[in-house]
This record gives structure tokens, sequence and C-alpha cells, in this order.
């Protein structure tokens, strides 16, 4: 499984890519690879205050809904509208055109409670 | 549900093998899809695949008057079985709500095969024992047997490809014993996926050879070997039920839609005087398909189900069709309701969403 170096992980799967005050979240690809087909996905509302660990996104598998959260406290600024014709992309670009939304970052110290990749990596085996 | 280990079928390290994402399913580890439940799924529709169905149970019923104490213990009518054909049908509780939906193949004069759902066995092998009189025996040969559905237009060729050119098909719901690589195999003409295919019923010893046959020579044919997940979207664009969803001991064949399992002509069965009760008064809620109105979230199972803003019933089976691309599902609608072609309304986390209910089966083949 594919778990890039520069980026952060949570416990539930979400990757996180710094990008100055805000971080824009995805998926995995060992997350996207255990819901198998994404058929649809809920996107958080735009300028949603969301707590650390709060589920604000949904994605839907043939199989299953499964609930995304917010790594660490922030306001949703910017939400992926490719996901709502393609949800596909979440399975073919997890780390890439997949991503699902961006969050303003309340405290960038939050940041330290996330996995690196080494850590993302000893977890999922 | 059970809490021993789970187990495996005699086909586990084969799925491990071809990478099979693994779940716990009814006690047993099966593969819930190998590469992509819906690329699985358009195999079975446009090709051919094959499933492992070995967690499925086995009952084998014989001895002198087993037809008629099996014709007491079923829903539908036995009598109309000639050796060698097999009928859907049930195996009802005392208030008719459902145990179990099963195949009965009658295999000899007196000698039936009930194919029953994995999780299930124990249950209906108990009940069926708790009736039973001399001199008929059951026997549950679930663990010493295996089987693999194999679905799909192209089952023709398959089918030729594993058996050779002089043995034919068997009809429709017919079953046969064939000879298979110096070992001998039953091959039934059904599924339950909605396309032409067969069922094959082999010795635990006798599973991984002909599952490999079966890939090796499907290969040109665009074979897949599928897993559960494409299994159940299959079945559900077919409106067939799943039992555990759509069917419970609170449930009866009437409510469900499926009174034509059942023959009440008969003088007499476990759950006759209930169901005779329920389709002179009708059922309280009848089991529907639907299809969602517009692109949105898949239906689930235990979403409510609304009518002008009345909660009318519960969804029991739902998913994204991948051959329709809607969601599709069944629910439990109160009677009144349940009329084709009426508006209702699926609650999906706290917000409404248009569908309405639709006839059986939701896909249809287009003619070709």
């Amino acid at each position: 499984m594919n778990v890039p170096d520069d980026l952060l992980y949570t416990e539930s799967h979400e990757w996180i890519k710094r990008e100055g005050e805000n971080i824009r979240v995805g998926i995995t690809d060992h997350a996207q690879s255990e819901l198998t087909d994404v058929v649809y996905v809920e996107l958080p509302k735009m300028d949603r205050q969301a707590d650390a660990k709060e589920a604000i996104a949904v994605v839907e598998s043939v199989k299953a809904a499964s609930d995304i959260y917010a790594p660490v406290k922030g306001t949703v600024i910017e939400v992926n509208k490719a996901l709502e014709a393609d949800p596909g992309l979440i399975n073919r670009e997890p780390y890439g055109q997949g991503w699902i939304f961006v969050l303003k970052i309340d405290n960038a110290d939050d940041l330290k409670q996330l996995k690196d990749a080494e850590a993302y990596r000893k977890q999922i085996g | 549900m059970t809490e021993a280990a789970p187990k495996k079928t005699p086909l586990y390290d084969e799925h491990v093998r071809l990478g099979a994402k693994i779940v716990p399913f009814a006690g047993w580890l099966m593969p819930v899809q190998y590469t992509s439940i819906v690329q699985e799924h358009q195999a079975v529709r446009n090709t051919v695949g094959i499933f492992d169905i070995s967690h499925m149970g086995q009952l084998i019923v014989e001895g002198a008057g087993a037809r008629d104490w099996l014709n007491a213990m079923l829903t539908n009518n036995i009598d109309k079985l000639d050796v060698g054909m097999g009928q859907y049908t049930f195996l009802l509780n005392e208030r008719g709500g459902i145990i179990d939906d099963l195949i009965v193949y009658r295999i000899g004069d007196q000698k039936f095969l009930l194919v029953v759902n994995a999780a299930r066995t124990e249950d209906d092998f108990a009940w069926l024992q708790k009736y039973l009189c001399a001199p008929i025996q059951i026997e549950n040969r679930s663990a010493n047997f295996g089987g693999v559905a194999i679905q799909g237009p192209r089952i023709g060729d398959l089918f030729l490809a594993l058996f050779g050119k002089d043995i034919e098909l068997p009809p429709r719901n017919a079953i046969v014993d064939l000879p298979f690589e110096g070992t001998k195999v039953s091959v039934a003409r059904t599924g339950y996926t909605g396309e032409d295919g067969i069922e094959v019923f082999f010795r635990a010893n006798d599973a991984v050879k002909l599952w490999n046959a079966a890939l090796e020579k499907g290969k040109p044919l665009g074979i897949k070997p599928c897993g559960l997940g494409a299994r159940d979207t299959l079945r559900l664009e077919m409106c067939y039920p799943l039992n555990g969803s759509d069917l419970s001991s609170e449930r009866n064949p009437i409510g469900a839609g499926l009174g034509f399992f059942v023959d009440v002509t008969k003088p007499n069965f476990i759950g006759r005087d209930a169901l005779l009760k329920t389709k002179e008064i009708g059922p309280r809620e009848k089991l529907v398909p639907f299809r969602m109105k517009n692109k949105g979230p898949p239906p689930r199972p235990h979403y409510a189900v609304f009518h002008n803003g009345e909660r009318i019933g519960e969804v029991t089976s739902g998913t994204l069709s991948p051959s329709l691309n809607w969601g599709v599902g069944m629910a439990y609608v109160s009677a009144a309701h349940a009329k084709i072609g009426a508006e209702i309304e699926i609650e999906i986390r706290g917000q409404k969403f248009p569908a309405t209910i639709e006839k059986k089966p939701l896909y249809k083949k287009s003619a070709s």
C-alpha cells in the first residue's frame, strides 16, 4: 500500500497535507482499498467548524457508508466538488484528485498529534 | 451468532491466493471481493463469474415416507417434483414465520438434497430433526461437501469446456450427477443472480480441482472469481430475498411477496394455518422493491421509509445498483402504501430522499 512520506495520517485513515495555515484531507490508499468501489461522497458544508475527530463527511462504497473525520479542529474552506460527479476518484487517486476537503486549522500545534508515515505504516501492518 | 472461530471453506486458500478481501460471514471466512464488487458484478452480467458457495448448508433427507414428511415441513409442493428436479421453498415455524428459504432437490424417489442458508444450517437441521419420524433420516453433510455457483451468459461455453461435448446443460431447476476428472459432481441449473447458470456440489476434496478448472477454462471467456459483495448486488437487482435481511422468523412468505412458493392447497404443512389467516386478512406490511429518484446516497438496511411525513416502514436491503447505476433497495412498508409506482421517501442521515416503489425485478436484461 502506498503511504507517502510527506503526509501526516490519522488512526481513522485520513491523510493530511499541510498547506501553510490550511490542511488538505483525503483518505489513504489502504482505506480506499478496504472500502472498495466508492459510489457516493457526502462532502462537508462550507464554512463548517469542526472539532478534532468529528465526523464531517461520508464516503459510501457499494457495501457500506463510512464517516470521514476532521483530523484537527478547524473550518472547512474548500470541498472537492469533483467527487460529486466522479466519486471513483477516491479509488483511483486517493492522494491526488481524490482529496475531500481543506480545513483552515485553528492551531498548528494540533498537527503534532497526528501520525507520520512510519507510524501509519505500522498501524496498517 | 456463533462464538466459535469462523470456519474456512475448502476453497479458502484459493481465495487468499487470488488476493481476496476476506470477511467473516455467517460463521465462515468468505471472500467479499477479489478486485472490485462492480467489476465482478459486471462479469456475471456480461460474461461469467464463479462464486464459492461452500458455506451454504447441504442436508440430505431420505427413507421411506421422506417425500410426504418433507411436504409437511416445507411450503412448496414436493409432489410436483420429478426425480432430478428442484424447487424454491420455505421452512416455517408454527406462526408462519420464516426459519429459512431454501432449494429442495429430489435426488431419488425418497431422497432429497436441501441447500440452505449458511447461517441457518444448524437451526434448520435441529428443527427438522425435532419432527423426524423413523425410518426417515436426515444428515447434515455440510462439513464434507462444498459448492460453487457459475453464473453468466457464457455458462454454455464454460459448461462445454468443463464437461465435454457429449453432456448437455441440465434444464432449468434440474440437478444431475456428472463425471468430472475422475470424480462425480452434482450440477443444478439454478442461481441467485438472475443470469443463466449452474450450482455445482461436490465432496470437499474435489473443491480446488473444480474451482481451478473453471477459472482456467473460463479465462478465454472473461471469467472472474466473484465474492459475496457482487452476489448481494446481483441478487438485489433481481429482488431475490436474503434471509436475515429481507426474511426472518418475524416475517412470512405472504408479506414478503413470495406466496407463489407456498401451496396452501396442500392439506397440511407447518405454518399453513397462520398463512391462511394472513392471506385472509392481508399482511400488515409488504416487502417492496424501490428505486431512488435522484442521484444521491444509496439506501441501506434499517433506513426509515416515509410517505407524506408519516413513517410507513423500513429498508431491509439497499445498495447502488451496478447495472442501473441507481440507488435501489427493498423495504417493508405498510400494506396500504405498497403499490407499484407509489412515491416514498427514504431517510438518510436525517434527510429525506424521494424514491418510487417499483415492479420486480429492479433489473431486466435488455433484449439482445
